[in-house]
């Protein structure tokens, strides 16, 4: 029942493809399933978070404020968890998608409310989340051996095969693919970022569809923030800097349109793959881990130059002979 | 309308006089919290007022300021550059080679300058001529740019820079007045005189304004927005030559977040992130307030990270508080 | 009211004595107009008649000022777009307004798809349901394609299905067959055909002739916002039509003009401009003084050309020649550089700079001359704008006042102003009374008589028959992209160009006389 996959997924599929055939030539331990699996596993939270921003950017939005808001919850995940050792990981888990979700509700309301550029608006929410983590604690780093094993061991725990981090990243694309596809919302969100004047006209409320995109994205940057912490066992407040950019970069690439409206949970999961692969592939083949910042630039600059030609306006058709062309 | 109500044949040239418009201006709020910053700090430490502090005090934005002039031009034309600092990170790092081949502190400043021009020619092509987004483009060469420093790079950094380049970054015209000092205001008069004063300028908010009626208007866009996006370029390479000069070493780590902070500045100034307005003026006061901030915090031993809470809510409360008062407004009134 | 009707069923929809009313224009005086199931009817006008707003009203985006609405005979009123969707009545407009990114069975339920018990869209019901709708029109494409990947006339049927899901009662056409080709609109004709058939009303608005006579069953004439008159299309032929539409005196409002210069010195030549998709072969002389009307459809390539001339676009053939030196033009500024400056039609989007003030408005193209090298002289820039400001005659509070809190006329009195101070020899005027007052279009008329008459060379294209018949010297007609004819002197009727424009070939021989 599922549309098959359009161009631009199939070309950046492809793409991704034969990288790892590539790779494979001279390194056949890359492509191992259980490899394969690793570097999924690595590209986890990036998927999570590009799928967040697809929907942000699709209506017409950006979100910086990404990774500040995952460290944000991360950090009070992690102080939670040293204070209340016995706190229920499932609790653990609705702290941090609660809390994720308000940060990204501020977002929203400033940006619904208030007409605030979004931009302007998540770039001061990004320095003030970090403050915060400044604040709440104190410049410490909130380390492995004070969180509860139960706390760390989560993300790593093994389910049919794939740890629960993985199986995270699967159920948000899931849950992505079901949304956007099968909902009122998803079709929505479509609608806004394609067509906004349109979308007034066929009962749809612009700014709170925006609002409730800033909340999904805060949502999954919660979550993320906990499974961040929980995995790499540490929290402090520079973690996932600089991580927003790569979160934009995996739906440039997975040619979501900046200017809203076009884009796909396909599109911004192979994105993120793509970036994975690339900075999973680079050690093995023996070049510099340097090189992958430049490699994702590149990338970004080639898909945006891609999609922009394959997407130009075509023009008014008066003549009658130029009828032929379709 | 307006017109309506006044038939006249001879209309005036202006409706208000000088006073009016200074006083209501943006500028003069900006101006007026300034001062708030600078006497809270006078009484909140005893070591602000002290000259030689001051001094050092200015570091802290004088070569953000550098590239907020230009990207106040970029911005009210309705574009962005976020690759500005990565430019930094490129053009010290080409610095800090031909520093490693003995080059001069003379060469070292042209391939400074020169590589920042090149940057800001790449994200032009991109954008003027190719049609591409600036948002995204730049945050392509964001990475791009400073990929190539790491690649150049790695983990170590440049050092061994001739002496007399030290002049730049940590010389002293007079008493304590700093070369940045200097180069600071005479880039600001400059800009001032580029964006108030000229026939470009007046371009520059035509486009930003409305870009297809300035196109109509017979005003030459794409070529205006080339220029903007070298001069960017360049500023970000006179920044470089600066930040590397001061700080005696180039890692590829250089003036990292620094696009966000430049950003922050020229909003906090006053420029309209949707392009079209927007001055110097306001972007001179918004550096001094953001380092008065900085420097002041600083004293009371405020961490840096916990600034930036104070400077994000600024750039958040400048913009929010008059449409929240007007929404509150509008509120009672129905 | 069963008296007017006497061969139709009763109206699902009668408008009655409405009027609106936008400041300094009476866009509706009491007009009515009935839609009565299973029937076409065309609504007639010249552009300015009103037919758009009578859409608006129709479809909740404009509450009248006066008059009323009837549903079955119930009076109604519609608050919001969505209180007219709800209460049967669709709109498919020129530019189908609908979602590039969806799929064609997503487009037509958008907003009321079948859901699961889950509260998910039901995508096999949707698609099921638009894929009857779309057997039902005939249309020949899937159900899941995108829409992007259709064309205007798949569009429009996109729409049409989307009108038969929400059930309307009642479907406006509004120049439905304006981008379309000849094999395209012949099955638009089938699909009209179809709605009739299940009982809707049909509102058909088109400037088209043929088309009027091929699908309409009545017809209501509008003029300046007045009803002028209704009945049977079997009752009435081309000529009366023409006749109701565009009858009234067009000597009362204009400017009398000397007769045109004598002068045999040519300003602008234009020969073969062509373009892949919007316009081929265009060719003409421009003479000192003169002006020449560019009249046609909404559509026909005269906006498309003007502004390939004005270097907005680039034409694939042609040369231009001022006075009898060959130009290149490859951008707006390079034009204004040769003396040819454009006065567009999208006045608040390609025309006023708006959030600048006044003056800097109208010394945008002229700042080499009021700066000293590349520097501003304020004193300068107020000198000029004041003098052009004075000529037209601008209403404003003061010079520094954003352009954008002007009314529209004076909004364009400043692009004019604009222009006039670069001194140019090629003026163009791109519908330039369109949407403003009274007032103000007398004003615009006097003026571009006095600049003629100054020897500026003038170029207007109109869509309005009066102005063109009142203002111009000389007419070209355009049709399909292409010129239809050059009319001139004692030709210039309105019967010519609206014939010329609509393509209507057979002489009528009543009217000579």
């Amino acid at each position: 029942m599922m549309r098959f996959l359009p161009l631009r997924e199939l070309i950046l599929g492809g793409a991704v493809l034969i990288l790892l055939a590539l790779i494979a030539t001279r390194f056949p331990g890359f492509v191992a399933p259980d490899n394969l699996a690793n570097v999924f596993n690595d590209t986890a939270p990036l998927i999570i978070l590009a799928l967040g921003q697809m929907v942000v950017i699709m209506t017409r939005c950006i979100d910086l404020s990404v990774a500040a808001n995952l460290a944000l919850t991360g950090m009070a995940v992690a102080m939670l968890n040293v204070a209340m050792p016995d706190l229920p990981i499932p609790v653990i888990v609705s702290i941090a998608v609660l809390l994720g979700a308000f940060m990204g509700a501020i977002n929203g309301l400033l940006v619904w409310k208030l007409a605030i550029p979004p931009i302007v608006v998540t770039l001061g929410t990004m320095t003030i989340f970090r403050g915060v983590i400044f604040l709440i604690s104190d410049g410490k780093w909130v380390n492995s051996h004070e969180m509860s094993p139960a706390f760390t061991g989560f993300p790593r725990a093994q389910m049919l095969g794939l740890p629960v981090l993985s199986w995270a990243a699967v159920l948000t694309i899931i849950v992505f693919a079901v949304m956007m596809a099968r909902t009122p919302l998803g079709r929505s969100i479509l609608a806004v970022g394609g067509n906004p004047h349109a979308a007034v006209y066929t009962g749809i409320n612009v700014g709170r569809t925006q609002f409730v995109a800033f909340v999904i994205s805060g949502a999954l940057a919660g979550l993320t923030g906990y499974l961040w912490v929980a995995r790499y066992a540490v929290a402090y407040v520079d973690i996932a800097g600089g991580f927003e950019l790569e979160v934009v970069a995996a739906c440039v690439i997975g040619g979501i349109s900046i200017a809203g409206g076009i884009g796909s949970v396909g599109g911004a999961v192979l994105g993120a793959i793509f970036l994975g692969v690339v900075k999973n592939a680079l050690p093995v083949v023996n070049i510099s881990p340097f090189w992958q910042l430049a490699i994702s630039g590149s990338a970004i600059l080639i898909a945006v130059a891609f999609n922009a030609r394959a997407g130009r306006a075509k023009g008014r058709i008066i003549l009658k002979s130029a009828d032929v062309t379709p | 309308m307006t017109d309506t109500a006044t038939p006249m044949r001879h209309v005036p040239d202006r409706l208000h006089g000088r006073a009016y418009r200074t006083l209501r201006s943006w500028e003069a709020l900006l101006l007026a919290v300034a001062i708030g910053i600078f006497i809270l700090n006078s009484f909140a430490s005893p070591y602000f007022l002290d000259p030689w502090n001051l001094s050092d005090a200015t570091f802290n934005f004088t070569e953000k300021a550098m590239i907020a002039f230009a990207m106040a031009l970029l911005i009210i034309s309705g574009e962005i550059d976020l690759s500005v600092a990565s430019i930094i990170a490129l053009s010290s790092t080409a610095m800090g080679l031909a520093a490693q081949y003995g080059a001069e502190t003379p060469v070292l400043v042209l391939i400074g300058l020169s590589i920042g021009l090149l940057c800001g020619a790449f994200n032009a092509v991109f954008v003027t001529i190719l049609g591409l987004p600036s948002i995204v483009v730049t945050i392509g060469t964001m990475s791009l740019f400073r990929g190539i420093s790491y690649i150049i790079l790695g983990d170590s950094s440049f050092q061994g820079y001739p002496s007399s380049f030290a002049w730049f970054g940590q010389g002293y015209i007079y008493w304590v007045f700093t070369v940045e000092m200097l180069l600071f205001a005479l880039i600001a008069i400059a800009y001032y005189v580029l964006l108030h004063r000229t026939n470009f300028g007046r371009a520059v908010y035509a486009i930003g304004n409305n870009p297809t009626g300035a196109l109509f208007s017979g005003i030459r866009v794409r070529r205006v927005k080339f220029t903007l996006f070298l001069l960017t370029g360049l500023m970000s390479g006179v920044a470089a030559v600066c930040l590397t000069s001061r700080l005696g070493s180039t890692r590829p780590s250089i003036a990292s977040g620094m696009e966000l902070e430049v950003v922050t500045m020229v909003v906090l100034g006053g420029v309209n992130i949707l392009g079209g307005s927007g001055t110097i003026p306001g972007v001179v006061i918004a550096a001094f307030v953001m380092g008065l901030v900085t420097f002041g915090l600083g004293l009371l031993n405020v961490p840096g990270i916990v600034m930036s809470i104070v400077i994000g809510l600024l750039l958040i409360g400048v913009i929010a508080l008059p449409r929240l008062w007007t929404l509150v407004a509008n509120r009672r009134k129905a | 009211m069963n008296e007017r009707y006497s061969r139709g069923g009763s109206p699902v929809v009668s408008m009655d004595d409405i009027t609106k009313i936008f400041p300094g224009v009476k866009a509706l005086d009491r007009v009515r107009l009935d839609l009565i199931p299973g029937e076409v009817t065309a609504l007639v006008g010249e552009n300015g008649a009103g037919k758009s707003t009578t859409v608006k009203i129709l479809t909740g985006i404009y509450t009248p000022d006066g008059g009323t609405i009837r549903i079955d005979g119930e009076p109604v009123t519609f608050a919001t777009p969505n209180d007219a969707a709800r209460a049967g009545i669709t709109a498919i407009h020129q530019e189908t307004v609908l979602f590039d990114e969806l799929s064609v069975a997503e487009n037509i339920f958008i907003g009321h798809a079948p859901r699961t018990p889950w509260g998910l869209i039901d995508r096999s019901a949707m698609h099921r349901a638009a894929h009857d709708l779309i057997e039902e029109i005939g249309a020949p494409f899937s159900t899941r394609t995108l829409l992007r990947d259709l064309g205007i006339a798949n569009r429009h049927l996109v729409a049409i299905a989307r009108a038969l899901s929400v059930d309307a009662r009642v479907v406006i056409m509004d120049e439905p067959t304006a981008a379309l080709s000849h094999k395209e609109i012949e099955e638009l004709y089938a699909l009209v055909e179809t709605l009739k058939a299940q009982g809707k009303a049909i509102l058909f608005i088109s400037h088209k002739f043929d088309e009027i006579f091929r699908i309409a069953d009545r017809y209501t004439v509008f003029r300046d916002g007045a009803f002028v008159g209704d009945g049977r299309i079997a009752d009435i032929d081309e000529n009366a039509l023409v006749q109701m539409m565009v009858g009234r005196s067009v000597e009362q409002i204009f400017p009398t003009r000397a007769p045109a210069p004598d002068s045999s010195e040519t300003v602008l030549t234009v020969e073969g401009y062509s373009h892949p998709t919007e316009f081929a072969d265009i060719g003409f002389d421009l003479k000192r003084g003169e002006i020449l009307g560019f009249y046609g459809l909404v559509g026909a390539g005269r906006s498309e050309f003007m502004q390939a001339l004005f270097g907005i676009t680039k034409p694939s053939a042609g040369t231009c020649r001022i006075e009898g030196a060959e130009c290149t033009i490859r951008s707006p500024a390079d034009a204004v550089d040769y003396g040819i400056v454009y006065v567009p039609e999208d006045r608040g989007k390609q025309g006023a700079v708006i959030g600048l003030p006044i003056f800097q408005n109208i010394t945008l193209p002229s700042l080499g001359r009021t700066s000293k090298s590349g520097f501003l002289r304020l004193a300068e820039e107020f000198a000029l704008a004041r003098e052009y400001s004075q000529r037209l005659d601008l209403r404003a509070a003061a010079l520094d006042q954003d352009v954008g809190t002007l009314s529209g006329g004076n909004q364009q009195k400043v692009v004019i102003a604009k222009w006039l101070a670069t001194q140019p020899k090629v003026i163009i005027l791109d519908e330039p009374t369109k949407g403003i007052d009274i007032g103000s279009k007398a004003a615009v008329h006097e003026f571009m008589a006095e600049l003629a008459a100054q020897g500026l060379s003038v170029i207007m294209v109109s869509s309005e028959i009066p102005e063109v018949i009142g203002m111009a010297d000389r007419v070209i007609v355009m049709r399909d992209g292409r010129i239809a004819a050059e009319v001139t002197g004692d030709d210039l009727t309105p019967e010519t160009l609206v014939r010329h424009a609509a393509g209507i070939t057979e002489t009528p021989q009543l009217q000579e006389a």
